[in-house]
């Protein structure tokens, strides 16, 4: 569904993306694991057209989509929730759901959107209770199911999601990332998703990559990735070495 | 019948965007954590963010045996020895042992990979296998073994020798598939012969073999005497073990697991990539391996990748079955000679047995060569003139497949060694 190949992408003079190639089939949920300033966010914002790469590919459904405009890519069906959530904290939830719909908002067009809204209601139930409530007074669990929710409204296939159990309680973390596996078994969704939070994202993923410093150097379904000493040394926090082997 | 159908089947468009991805990431890491090919590629001035395409890879240099003995023991693991949880040398067919190691992960793999190649050649987990391999630093037994259990077949781990008691538990457990080198089946199928046993009474349906070149002559031979299907397998301990590639039932060649291996087959001498379809050295690079990665490693087995699709549905490129191994041929006065040449032409001949011996010895400045050749009892009681009808026929043959003159001599049946291993034919007498 989503095929990178050989992405190269510069900030200035430095070279952040190092020839990255990495796929996602229809349905799987694919997680990209890396420590701070590895290239994850990089990645997901050049697929979504935020960012220009110097070189390489990115077929989306048989289509090269690099270096297309953003608002075509969100047209095309892939849509990013990034990181941090960014919602627009002096409007409504509904408003902020509403500017998920911008780029095909019309009068013709009301009732779809509104269908598209209760859909998003129907995921997200909590989001209904609050709709006319300002996004800046939401939790922030209920601000990440916003952000989720605004990105649904495009009518997304392929979701980019950038760390988002970011700044939540565990609990909470539990809770969103239900909402993803849910998003993927019942709406048939394709999710590429950046963790930090490895140990969790691996639990729901198919598959995964390790990004360091701009390169991939792993890749492998996630229960070879979970017992992959590396991975459980760099993202897992486990302490091997002084871990007693019985 | 797939083990894995989905792999096994997949579109070649995708295999090669996940073998890029994969040899991408894997000269990521043996460069980050193989001081050998650290300094290797330093030396060199190849750059790992340099590989864009698959056929980047012959930037690289090739990694050979000696390589691997220089680095004895431990020199060019990936991992510290504490992720390591098995270890295995080669089986030494030519010179010092090489030592490989395994991750937990690598282990499962591994068992995945032999799964699917059981799977290929008949076995499903109503079987129960025989593996008549030796056990030991050997990967060809433990290679076979946890593969066979991953499919949930019944393993009977007898491993090698004590042979007519490996009939006896065939009988008795009822054995329906046989693992072992195809000269150790054809012992075995002597010695059922020998009890007479009538190999239609055995429960045995399938044999899988490898570890050793045999030739199609010598396949048929073994299904005809053990009354099963036999496919051939392909795998060598720097690379894996058993696993690496394994016939499906088409027994047209055999598919290599392309997802974990990327195949190349060049000449041996000038190192260049030969034309597609052509006979050439196998250089495979593992592109999963943990503990043990190996970028370009040189076989020595000579095989030809099969050009077109396969009817049973694998997408995996087929290789041929190896005809040799490039330290195997002989040159003989100026000829290359490879004993699975010879083999081929003895197992066409009525009235030899599939037991040989090649004996070479200088006389002067000059090769001669000397193929020993067991012969029913019959023919070896018979009178002069048909032993030299014999002698000559075989002669002539192999003047017509070698294109030099080959002695020929019958020997009395059981006289020559037989093997329950890896078999020894050859006999080099000559002193350079």
């Amino acid at each position: 569904m989503l095929i990178l190949k050989n992405l190269d992408v510069y900030y200035g003079k430095l070279h952040t993306l190092k020839k990255v190639s990495l796929h996602v089939n229809k349905g799987e949920i694919v997680v990209l694991i890396g420590s701070n300033g590895a290239g994850k966010t990089t990645l997901l914002s050049t697929i979504s057209g935020l960012i220009k790469p110097s070189s390489g590919s990115i077929i989306y459904d048989g289509r090269e989509i690099a270096g297309e405009d953003p608002a075509r890519i969100v047209r095309m069906g892939i849509s990013q929730v990034p990181e941090g959530r960014l919602v627009f904290r002096p409007m409504t939830v509904e408003e902020n759901l509403l500017l998920g719909s911008y780029h095909r908002y019309s009068l013709r067009n009301r009732s779809a959107v509104r269908e598209d809204m209760e859909r998003v209601y129907s995921v997200f139930p909590v989001l209904k209770q609050r709709k006319k409530q300002l996004a800046g007074t939401l939790s922030g669990g209920e601000q990440q199911m916003l952000a989720i929710g605004r990105a649904l409204m495009a009518r997304p296939r392929v979701l980019l999601l950038d760390e988002p159990s970011m700044g939540l309680a565990p609990n909470i973390i539990r809770e969103i990332f239900r909402y993803i596996v849910d998003l993927q078994r019942e709406y048939g969704l394709t999710v590429l998703l950046v963790e930090q939070n490895a140990r969790s994202a691996l639990r729901i993923s198919g598959r995964g990559y390790v990004i360091e410093t701009g390169r991939i150097v792993l890749e492998g379904t996630s229960e070879e990735l979970l017992s992959n000493r590396d991975v459980q040394r760099a993202y897992l926090g486990r302490d091997l070495d002084s871990e007693v082997i019985i | 019948m797939y083990w894995d159908k989905e792999k096994e089947c997949m579109d070649r468009e995708e295999l090669r965007q996940l073998q890029l991805e994969r040899l991408q990431s894997t000269i990521h890491r043996v460069y980050m954590n193989v001081p050998f090919y650290r300094k290797r590629f330093d030396a060199l001035g190849i750059d790992p963010d340099d590989f864009g395409s698959l056929e980047d890879i012959r930037k690289l240099p090739f990694t050979t045996k000696d390589d691997l003995r220089d680095n004895y023991p431990y020199g060019l693991f990936a991992v510290p020895l504490r992720e390591v949880v098995r270890i295995h040398a080669s089986s030494g067919t030519t010179g010092m042992s090489t030592v490989v190691g395994y991750t937990r992960n690598d282990l499962k793999t591994w068992s995945d990979l032999v799964a699917r190649i059981l799977v290929a050649g008949g076995i499903t987990k109503d079987d129960v296998i025989q593996i008549a391999f030796n056990y030991g630093l050997f990967t060809g037994a433990f290679g076979l073994h946890y593969g066979a259990e991953r499919v949930g077949a019944s393993v009977i781990p007898i491993s090698s020798g004590n042979t007519k008691r490996q009939v006896k538990i065939m009988q008795d457990f009822k054995t329906t598939a046989l693992v072992c080198t195809p000269s150790y089946a054809l012992l075995i199928a002597d010695t059922i012969a020998e009890m007479g046993i009538n190999p239609n009474s055995l429960s045995l349906k399938y044999g899988l073999f490898g570890a050793e070149p045999w030739s199609e002559a010598m396949r048929k031979e073994i299904q005809d005497k053990l009354k099963i299907i036999a496919t051939d397998n392909y795998g060598l301990s720097e690379i894996m073990g058993p696993g690496v590639a394994g016939e499906c039932l088409e027994q047209r060649g055999l598919h290599i697991n392309e997802d974990h291996f990327l195949v190349e087959v060049m000449n041996p001498e000038t190192l260049e990539p030969v034309p597609q379809g052509e006979t050439g050295e196998l250089v495979i690079t593992t592109l999963t391996k943990e503990a043990f990665p190996m970028i370009r490693f040189r076989t020595r087995d000579l095989t030809r990748l099969i050009p077109g699709e396969c009817s049973c549905g694998r997408t995996f490129v087929r290789m041929e079955r190896v005809k040799g191994r490039t330290d195997d041929m002989l040159i003989v006065k100026g000829v290359n000679v490879f004993p699975s040449q010879i083999e081929s032409v003895l197992f066409e001949i009525e009235g030899t047995e599939p037991h040989y011996q090649i004996v070479i010895e200088r006389r002067g400045a000059i090769d001669e060569m000397t193929v020993l050749v067991e012969v029913s009892e019959e023919i070896f009681f018979d009178e002069m003139k048909k032993q030299n009808e014999l002698i000559n026929l075989i002669k002539q043959r192999l003047f017509s497949e070698l294109g030099i003159n080959v002695d020929v001599k019958l020997v009395e049946k059981k006289t020559l060694e037989r093997f329950e291993g890896k078999a020894k034919r050859v006999i080099d007498k000559r002193r350079y």
